[in-house]
């Protein structure tokens, strides 16, 4: 830790003083990174209001609060809000702040295209949301925006200008993170002594580049058949409703990946770190997330088992598909040997990390199944498959993000957050997170089509319990603001350079709050700091 | 062991693993239900479901297990130091192998059942389905090589359900009963009328936008594409009346629009579709009378 005393300690030394230079014009990598974190918070919430609407709804059969259209823009503003802006700017914020500490860099490689790739998500997400309240209201065709159905609603034009807005806002995050990682890296921060979170990145934005423009030529092409007269989707001008499908999957099975690759490399930083035991296995490690990626782009159309695929097509998309569950397997395996013989402590990250690995597992089970092509014919567009994907997205993505930011909000903030309180948090989400998703298994297994506004008599009792549950959930997330505020503002306890006694890595060499400037001298790499121990053997 | 062997030992294995899950063949969804229906059909997914669920459940003890000893164990409070090694290629190689090794198993179980599914020749009677915005329409196209002269219909909710699920209705969805079973959202006001222990061929279209036709009880779905005619088949073999829904959203009612199919024994059947298709005949005919004289009246 010599090099750390060549910087100082004054708080945000060098920071400018004027609010608008220091916020709306930073390119700054660690106030960019925290501006990303509060928008994909407020998101959270915003999504999460959604939810409570959802779940409100289908408490009791019978429609007691909302119209059926209403409740469809629910559905579907509550996943466009979710995955485009909770989840992913989440983890290009936590790229933000920790990919330079990471790699001993000074900041991103490209500065002012960071604020400029944050600054953008704001406008696309008033535009998305202020469609709520125009007349004819928003996108109410579900998040996939299937034609024709999709192109029935009156905000076609608005959605899809949001779309366009934050897949270039994705696009310049993910060059900004290939080039700092590629560029940027301290002299001796081989590629393969790089942190497996910077790896899971690194892997996660070459995705992103690939997939987010077949996206923006899917609705493109919604949007001139929209308003054009174009025929791409129209069976009647000899277009094809399902050819909109397999473009938008083929962006969208990696999409899925863009939100758990970063997960997979956050919980292995933090499993070694309270395990006090380097990651077990770390070039396998690194080996699953690149074959999970590559697999990722060969499996779209398992989103399309119904559609009627021919047998052909079904059989490859199955056997592609399962093949994903070797590289996953290797990594819990893996996670699971980085425990064994380690001297565990269960503090709040390290409680989210183990949860993460035991319910994104059962999501990963449920995926295996909905893998079998002639049991999807089932379970496919029934709540099973909303339980399947809401495990990976919420107790596996979600649940990583809450582990990240409990691991280095100390680095962050320069205080330790009350560990009463984050476990609180931890305890009452994940029971509650449980009582939410599991009944749904059994809803979808019996009969229950997604995206229903009301329901069989015959569903009540999960429904009710999976609500309650929800509230419960949504509930405990206010817990989880009062913790980060609490530590950020209140907290008189300060956390030390090294805040975890097993953490290892170039970020814990820096003060805690990290100053504004780190790594302006590049730092000495030594084998023995790295997270995942001496790989030279 | 040969292949018939392995899809023997499996068949053995998820019967009964079936056993101590409960087996009762829902015809239509129960309060509490917690698994899939093992269908009525001559074709099911259930049996692959059930094996697909015990290797999960087998592969989530052994895991879960060994973390929870792992973390009961290894733990800093206990007095548990650090051990240092940090991979195991022979480990490695392990629990790389041996998934792959099941995930053959299942993948040949799987391809057996894609197979069957997609295989409809050999059907006995052809029934078209279209979608449309919220309801279904039926045609039957033939019936034992011979075609079937107009008989089709439209088929959507019935009226107690389309009442009570009214935004603020203050009906009581639990009052909708047919036979002991609430069919609230479950219930049609013409349902699909068809024989037992025939192949049937069903051709399946959207008329506006993008449906899923799925009962349950005959294992799958399929969706209704505008411009495409899906097809799949079922042999229902017992009688009954078995229930579904839309299974791709399709706008504001998509919830509301079920799918009742009626299965009866041949010979009433055949009984149905000879009064249907006089009755057809009938409104023709009194059609004709209607329009022919309009000439006449003009001239």
């Amino acid at each position: 830790m010599a090099h750390a005393a060549t910087h100082d300690h004054h708080d945000h030394h060098g920071a400018p003083a004027s609010f608008v230079q220091r916020w709306l014009l930073s390119t700054n990598h660690k106030d960019i990174g925290t501006l990303y974190l509060i928008f994909s918070l407020t998101m959270f919430f915003i999504g999460g209001a959604f939810a409570m609407v959802i779940r409100a709804e289908l408490f009791k059969p019978g429609l007691q609060l909302v119209q059926p259209y209403f409740f469809n823009e629910m559905t579907t503003m509550h996943a466009l809000v979710m995955i485009f802006g909770a989840i992913m700017p989440a983890f290009v914020g936590l790229a933000n702040w920790m990919v330079p500490l990471m790699v001993g860099a000074p900041d991103m490689a490209l500065p002012r295209m960071n604020n400029l790739s944050f600054w953008i998500l704001p406008f696309a997400f008033i535009m998305l949301l202020s469609t709520l309240f125009m007349p004819g209201g928003g996108p109410a065709g579900g998040w996939t925006m299937y034609p024709p159905l999709s192109l029935q609603g009156e905000s076609v034009a608005y959605v899809i200008f949001a779309i366009h807005l934050m897949g270039i806002s994705s696009i310049m995050g993910a060059i900004n993170i290939i080039a700092t990682i590629l560029n940027m890296r301290a002299p001796g921060m081989d590629l393969l002594k790089m942190p497996v979170f910077v790896w899971s990145w690194l892997i996660t934005a070459f995705l992103l580049i690939a997939v987010m423009p077949v996206l923006a030529g899917a609705v493109t092409m919604l949007l001139t058949d929209k308003y054009f007269g174009t025929n791409f989707f129209n069976a009647a001008g000899g277009g094809d409703p399902v050819l909109y499908q397999h473009i938008f999957w083929f962006f969208g099975h990696p999409e899925v990946y863009i939100m758990i690759l970063p997960a997979f490399g956050i919980i292995s930083e933090i499993i070694p770190t309270f395990s006090r035991k380097p990651i077990f296995g770390y070039r396998a490690m690194v080996f699953a997330i690149a074959s999970i990626a590559f697999l990722s782009f060969i499996v779209w159309a398992h989103h399309m088992f119904a559609v009627g695929l021919p047998m052909g097509a079904e059989i490859f998309f199955m056997y592609a598909t399962m093949l994903i569950a070797v590289p996953t397997g290797v990594k819990v395996f893996n996670w699971v040997s980085t425990m064994w013989g380690g001297s565990m402590t269960f503090e709040t990250p390290m409680l989210f990390s183990i949860a993460f690995v035991i319910l994104f597992t059962i999501g990963g089970f449920s995926g295996l199944m909905l893998a079998l092509a002639p049991a999807d014919f089932q379970y496919h567009d029934t709540y099973f498959v909303v339980a399947h994907f809401h495990y990976v997205l919420v107790t596996g993505a979600a649940f990583s993000i809450m582990a990240a930011a409990y691991y280095w909000l100390p680095k962050w903030s320069g205080n330790m957050y009350s560990e009463t309180w984050g476990k609180i948090h931890f305890w009452s989400s994940v029971i509650s997170v449980n009582v939410l998703f599991f009944p749904q298994h059994f809803l979808g297994l019996a009969g229950m089509p997604r995206r229903i506004p009301d329901y069989n008599v015959a569903f009540a009792n999960f429904n009710m319990i999976s609500s309650i549950g929800g509230f419960w959930f949504g509930a405990s997330q206010l817990i989880f603001l009062g913790v980060v505020v609490h530590c950020v503002y209140f907290s008189k306890k300060k956390a030390a350079d090294r805040s975890w006694e097993g953490a290892k890595g170039l970020e814990w060499t820096v003060p805690s709050p990290a100053p504004h400037h780190t790594f302006d001298v590049p730092p000495v790499i030594h084998d023995d700091e790295l997270a995942h121990g001496d790989t030279s053997h | 062991m040969t292949s018939g062997g392995i899809r023997r030992s499996v068949t053995a294995w998820a019967a009964a693993a079936c056993a101590s899950f409960g087996t009762a063949a829902w015809a239509n969804p129960e309060p509490n239900q917690l698994n899939m229906t093992k269908g009525v059909s001559e074709w099911s997914p259930y049996a692959l479901h059930m094996v697909g669920f015990w290797v999960c459940v087998v592969i989530g003890i052994l895991v879960f297990g060994a973390m929870f000893v792992a973390m009961f164990r290894f733990r800093k409070s206990r007095g548990a130091v650090a051990e240092k090694w940090t991979h195991s290629t022979k480990l490695e190689i392990v629990w790389t192998v041996i998934p792959v090794i099941i995930l053959i198993v299942l993948a040949k179980l799987a391809t057996g059942g894609l197979t069957s599914f997609a295989d409809t020749t050999g059907s006995e009677m052809t029934i078209k389905i279209t979608g449309y915005q919220w309801k279904w329409r039926y045609d039957y196209v033939d019936y034992k090589g011979k075609g079937v002269d107009k008989v089709g219909f439209m088929s959507k909710l019935e009226e107690s359900s389309d009442r009570t699920r009214q935004l603020k209705s203050n009906l009581d969805p639990a009052k909708i009963q047919v036979d002991g079973y609430n069919t609230y959202l479950l219930d049609v006001d013409k349902p699909l009328v068809v024989p037992v222990n025939t192949k049937i061929r069903f051709v399946i279209v959207g008329g506006d936008v993008i449906h899923s036709w799925w009962v349950p009880a005959l294992g799958w779905k399929i969706d209704a594409i505008p411009g495409i005619a899906n097809a799949a088949w079922t042999n229902i073999k017992e009688p009954g009346v078995y229930r579904g829904q839309c299974a791709e959203l399709c706008g504001q009612d998509h919830g509301f629009m079920p799918i009742v199919v009626k299965a009866v024994p041949k010979a009433e059947f055949e009984q149905w579709l000879t009064t249907q298709q006089d009755e057809a005949k009938v409104q023709k005919a009194a059609q004709t009378a209607q329009t022919a004289p309009a000439p006449a009246n003009q001239g």
